[in-house]
């Protein structure tokens, strides 16, 4: 596979919250508005990326019995450099991630990758396939923020971290308040996946006649 | 005695780990298609929480000492890791019946979210020894409850006429939506006050 394949297969075809369903304690948590949900998304991406490079140069040290805790001592390690990272640059958006930051930790995507990616593949390889994977998955987050903060309330890319006020597209009362509640979440995602198993299917059946 | 009443009340029906909170949602999703192994599963996280939450308040105190905090999540993931591993260990000595029950479950709680969830909000909440326990308690219960609810709707849903399109993930988030608006209604209960807090 070339760089560019890998890159393709992480953010379409095996979007990990699109079609692999992985991580979804963020998704569904964070995506009240795009700034949270861009920002959980490149958070996760930088640990994808450190993750899988570190790994992908271990593989031969690493023993077989004991990869798992090793993984996961390396991944803490770039969860707790970005939880502090971002408590000291943008502590409002560190602020509204809460402990979804450090549950990076255990967000299965990181380790799945590292199982099933990192620990086979060259360092430049995992670092495409950590790029893939996390610009999917921010991608999803975002998709789904979007539709949650415009119809939710009404703006779009309210940030007080760099002082931008955002887009008001109509008033606040008209916005379907449910959406931004924990009911909202489940509702919309489970629909936009539905959305796209209807999409992905039709396009195959295409393809076969 | 109501302070604990009402930790274990709010953690089940107002701030429920599943529907409010968002952890937990792989196992929820994944493993509660069957009543009985979702009971199984809601046991073994109600145990390992429990012990959990016991033990890190006295590892947050001993990282508080040296001044280490920064090392929280690292190392609170390896103790949940080498609990579970622990705990495995124990059940299949002690009582290999509930260890063929529970059997692949374990090994997963270790990537369960709402462990590692509860015992840094036992942290952030500034919870003495009781309450963090009683909070891991409170909030396994509510895991656990929503985790047999949802096992046995979804039985019937096997058999629903469905479009294709429809069928599994998406399906289980919409009756996941539906209810956490349910639970939502619970948020207007002043338990506190009713409680005589």
């Amino acid at each position: 596979m070339t760089k560019w394949q890998i890159f393709k297969n992480g953010v379409f075809n095996e979007n990990p919250t699109f079609r692999m369903v992985l991580g979804m304690c963020p998704t569904l948590a964070v995506t009240t508005a795009v700034v949270n949900g861009l920002g959980m998304g490149l958070a996760t991406t930088l640990v994808l990326v450190g993750s899988n490079v570190i790994i992908a140069l271990l593989r031969h040290l690493i023993p077989k019995e004991i990869r798992i805790p090793a993984y996961i001592v390396v991944i803490a390690t770039f969860t707790t450099i970005i939880d502090k990272t971002m408590a000291a640059t943008t502590p409002d958006l560190h602020g509204v991630l809460g402990i979804f930051i450090p549950l990076i930790v255990v967000n299965c995507i990181v380790l799945a990758r590292a199982e099933a990616f990192a620990s086979k593949h060259n360092v430049l390889d995992s670092t495409f396939d950590g790029l893939g994977m996390g610009i999917g998955f921010t991608l999803a987050l975002t998709l789904l923020s979007f539709i949650r903060e415009v119809v939710g309330t009404g703006t779009l890319l309210e940030a007080t971290d760099f002082g931008f006020e955002g887009f008001h597209l109509f008033s606040d009362e008209l916005g379907v308040k449910l959406l931004i509640l924990p009911p909202g979440a489940f509702i919309t995602l489970g629909l936009l996946l539905a959305g796209i198993n209807w999409y992905v299917a039709r396009k195959e059946e295409k393809a076969h006649e | 005695m109501n302070e604990y009443v009402l930790i274990v009340l709010s953690a089940i029906f107002i701030n429920n780990f599943i529907v409010a909170r968002f952890l937990g949602i792989c196992p929820f999703l994944g493993v509660s298609k069957q009543v009985e192994t979702a009971t199984g599963m809601g046991m073994a996280v109600t145990f390992v929480m429990a012990l959990a939450s016991g033990i890190t308040y006295w590892l947050q105190k001993v990282l508080v000492k040296f001044d280490i905090e920064f090392l929280r999540t690292i190392t609170f993931i390896l103790v949940i890791a080498v609990l579970v591993q622990f705990v495995e260990m124990v059940i299949k000595k002690s009582s290999p019946v509930l260890y063929q029950a529970l059997g692949i479950y374990l090994p997963l709680i270790t990537t369960n979210c709402a462990v590692l969830g509860v015992t840094i909000l036992n942290v952030d909440e500034n919870y003495n020894f009781l309450q963090s326990v009683v909070n891991g308690i409170g909030g396994a219960l509510g895991f656990s409850l929503l985790l047999i609810l949802f096992a046995g709707i979804r039985e019937r849903l096997a058999f629903a006429p469905l479009p294709k399109a429809m069928e599994g993930i998406p399906i289980a988030l919409i009756t996941a939506g539906l209810i956490s608006m349910a639970f939502l209604g619970f948020s207007g209960f002043d338990l506190a006050a009713l409680l005589g807090l």
